[in-house]
């Protein structure tokens, strides 16, 4: 059994590279977090909207990026998309760190239509009732939803957007395929330099839990603060 | 036949059953009642075992059931349980579902365990849907089911835990009927109702629970003409058979 | 893209076979259904020592599905690639990789669905069984058992689409499922990257939207059907 020297990977260059890596994949988590839930939202609304072009888009959306694996969509986006736009364009995403842009759009679409489903259920789940019950008390539309619908909604919701959180998180991963610079890219860069691979492979799989554990904590945490009311 | 001595249970802090002490006969037909709360399914679920208790002894047949060690499953099958909510397994046909217990407990054949099965299930008027499935048959249907699974185990004791509270009211006289014709053959039952009719009707004597004490014990005679408690009167009064006689509350 | 699909569709749909190994679509569907068909019993079993009342069973599951469960599926490939040589003695395809990988990775999450289901089964069930008398093992194999597997039916077709699609990660390691297939006409071709994925996309996309189609359609008809599972799918 060959010794393992975790220092190799704790110390020096290599730690350099996979600190990098861990900063760049929390940094694609929170930019792909803060561009989704609007998508999502605005998406879920219009899949339960009474306007049929509109639900009928919104389902295109969802059902068209569900149904392929996000590593084709960072594959297309990277090796496709840009064939699609104007030189000058092109030059641009290609002066400004094409692998980590693409790859954005990629993970967002694709967390996007996961989150709205997830919205759209837990607005579904508030009893028709509810709103109806506000507005005879004489609250209009939107302040209805405001203090009775979506604080009952978000109640629902907030579990499942944690788990896509945690889906997301372990997306990131997929990244490496167009060559972002993410904790799994670096890992594998690490590997192929320093030879070690159950002390690189080890230390990256801890700093995948450890961010994993928080987000699963914040459910459990969650799910005793604020247990869904059963209907 | 069941004895109880001294039985306590709790529920975290609350007392669920308070000292009960109490014998069945053998061969009695004794109803249990009382408000929602009071205890008494808790009680007929420790006769075979569904809720633990924390001091007293009950024993069934001179065995004490609640003795660890004790081989629990082979005690069970000497004791038939109708459940309020039917239970029924629903993946399985009317017939598997009473043949299944004789098959692996009895060491029966496959055309044996039908055998029985049938019998059964002609005794509680259901032999002709003998191979439907739970989904499609009403509620009142499904528990003389219930019943027939269990009978097929040919228990001593039968035990029912409020057998008709799910029904729909035009079905609780079929399944009545069938808890009748199996007192008038001399089986022990303990029955947990609300059904003060089919009590005045087929009891040997009534029980009277409320806050986990029996609060009232006799015979049926004496418990609808003289209940000796106010609480018990009260109760009465509140209570109507759906067999079309509407008890006029007795005593002072 | 006609001509792309006219020169390459046979090499999109099985790969190099016969003149090589299976690949391409063919390859995909085939590593997809191995390994859920040997997920689902590992699966139940550890479901089963999840629920177990013997602690030593309980604990070193419980840890190992929360470890696979918050690993990225990509980072289970490498620890696979990179060591089952060791543990076998000989050298691992990447068939082998990926499917060892995939049966783990699913394994652990069907673990939760069953064990989720199994607790989920209505009380009455479990009491009806004992109280008639049969054993613990029994009432799980005839009552328990049976009904959670019907009641899981859409969420195990659901998860073949989710692993078909995770098999796309085969093509980092250089499996030559559809992915990969895809990018190598791409290095050929060179000029119609789009056209190409976008035959990707639309394979996979006609692959999994018909089965999850399929998937809604055996929960309507269970549902319509059968009490206990409406509960439980509610």
């Amino acid at each position: 059994m060959a010794q393992f020297d975790f220092s190799v990977v704790t110390t020096g260059e290599f730690r350099q590279w996979l600190v990098q890596g861990f900063l760049l994949s929390l940094r694609l988590t929170a930019l792909t977090w803060i561009l989704s839930l609007p998508l999502a939202t605005a998406v879920a609304l219009a899949r339960l909207s009474s306007v049929r072009p509109l639900r009928w888009l919104s389902t295109g959306f969802v059902e068209g990026i569900r149904n392929i694996p996000l590593l084709v969509h960072f594959l297309f986006w990277y090796f496709a998309f840009p064939e699609l736009l104007p030189e000058s364009a092109r030059n641009w995403l290609y002066d400004h760190d094409a692998e980590t842009v693409c790859a954005v759009i990629a993970l967002t679409l694709y967390t996007s239509c996961y989150m709205a489903e997830d919205i759209r259920s837990g607005i579904r789940a508030v009893p028709v009732v509810q709103l109806e019950a506000a507005r005879t008390l004489g609250f209009g539309f939107l302040s209805s939803m405001r203090r009775v619908v979506l604080p009952q909604a978000l109640r629902i919701v907030v579990p499942p957007l944690l788990s896509q959180t945690l889906d997301l998180w372990k997306n990131t991963s997929i990244a490496t395929v167009i060559g972002t610079g993410e904790l799994m890219y670096q890992a594998q860069r690490v590997e192929t330099a320093s030879f070690r691979g159950v002390e690189t492979f080890g230390v990256t799989t801890l700093a995948y839990l450890s961010v994993s554990l928080a987000i699963t904590a914040a459910a459990v945490l969650f799910q005793r603060g604020f247990p869904a009311r059963p209907t | 036949m069941i004895d109880f001595r001294n039985v306590n249970k709790y529920y975290g802090r609350y007392h669920a059953l308070v000292d009960v002490t109490e014998t069945v006969a053998r061969g009695e037909v004794v109803v249990v009642c009382g408000p929602s709360g009071s205890g008494k399914s808790t009680l007929i679920r420790t006769i075979n075992r569904l809720e633990e208790i924390d001091s007293g002894r009950i024993e069934v047949d001179g065995q004490d059931v609640h003795r660890s060690g004790i081989d629990i499953n082979r005690f069970r099958s000497g004791i038939g349980f109708v459940f309020q909510q039917f239970n029924l397994f629903p993946h399985r046909t009317v017939l598997d579902n009473c043949t299944l217990a004789p098959v692996h407990l009895r060491g029966l054949s496959g055309a044996e365990a039908r055998d029985q099965a049938l019998q059964m299930l002609n005794r509680v008027g259901m032999a002709d849907k003998a191979n439907a499935f739970p989904a499609q048959l009403s509620g009142g249907q499904q528990q003389r089911v219930a019943i027939a699974r269990a009978l097929v185990m040919h228990p001593p004791i039968m035990l029912f835990d409020e057998p008709t509270s799910a029904l729909d009211p035009e079905m609780v006289g079929e399944v009545l009927l069938v808890i009748r014709d199996l007192a008038h053959r001399g089986m022990t039952l303990v029955c947990v109702t609300h059904e003060m009719g089919f009590a005045r009707d087929v009891a040997d004597r009534v029980l009277f629970m409320d806050r986990g004490r029996i609060l009232e014990r006799g015979t049926t005679r004496e418990f609808f003409d003289h209940p000796q408690h106010e609480r018990t009167r009260r109760f009465l009064a509140d209570i109507r058979s759906p067999f079309g006689r509407t008890d006029p509350p007795s005593g002072g | 893209m006609i001509e792309l699909l006219r020169t390459y569709g046979v090499y999109f749909l099985i790969g190099q076979f016969p003149h090589g190994p299976l690949g391409g679509l063919a390859l995909t569907v085939l590593l997809g259904a191995a390994a859920l068909v040997l997920a689902f019993p590992l699966g139940v079993l550890l479901a089963l020592m999840r629920l177990s009342a013997s602690a030593a069973l309980r604990w070193p599951v419980t840890a190992l599905v929360y470890v696979v469960r918050g690993t990225p599926l990509l980072m289970v490939i490498f620890w696979a690639y990179f060591f089952l040589p060791s543990l076998t003695g000989q050298k691992t395809g990447q068939f082998a990789t990926m499917l060892a990988a995939l049966v783990l990775f699913d394994g652990a999450y069907l673990a939760e669905v069953v064990r989720a289901g199994i607790q989920g089964l209505a009380r009455g069930q479990t009491e009806a069984a004992r109280s008639l008398g049969l054993s613990y093992a029994t009432t799980l194999q005839r009552v328990v058992l049976p009904q959670v597997f019907r009641n899981m039916l859409p969420s195990l077709v659901n998860q073949f689409v989710t692993t078909l699609k995770d098999t796309s990660l085969g093509y980092i390691i250089g499996l030559q499922e559809l992915s990969f297939v895809a990018s190598q006409v791409n290095s050929q071709v060179v000029v119609h990257p789009v056209a190409i994925y976008g035959i990707l996309a639309l394979l996979y996309f006609a692959l999994c939207f018909g089965l999850s189609r399929f998937a809604y359609a055996l929960e309507r008809r269970a549902a319509r059907v059968d009490p206990e599972f409406r509960a439980a799918n509610a």
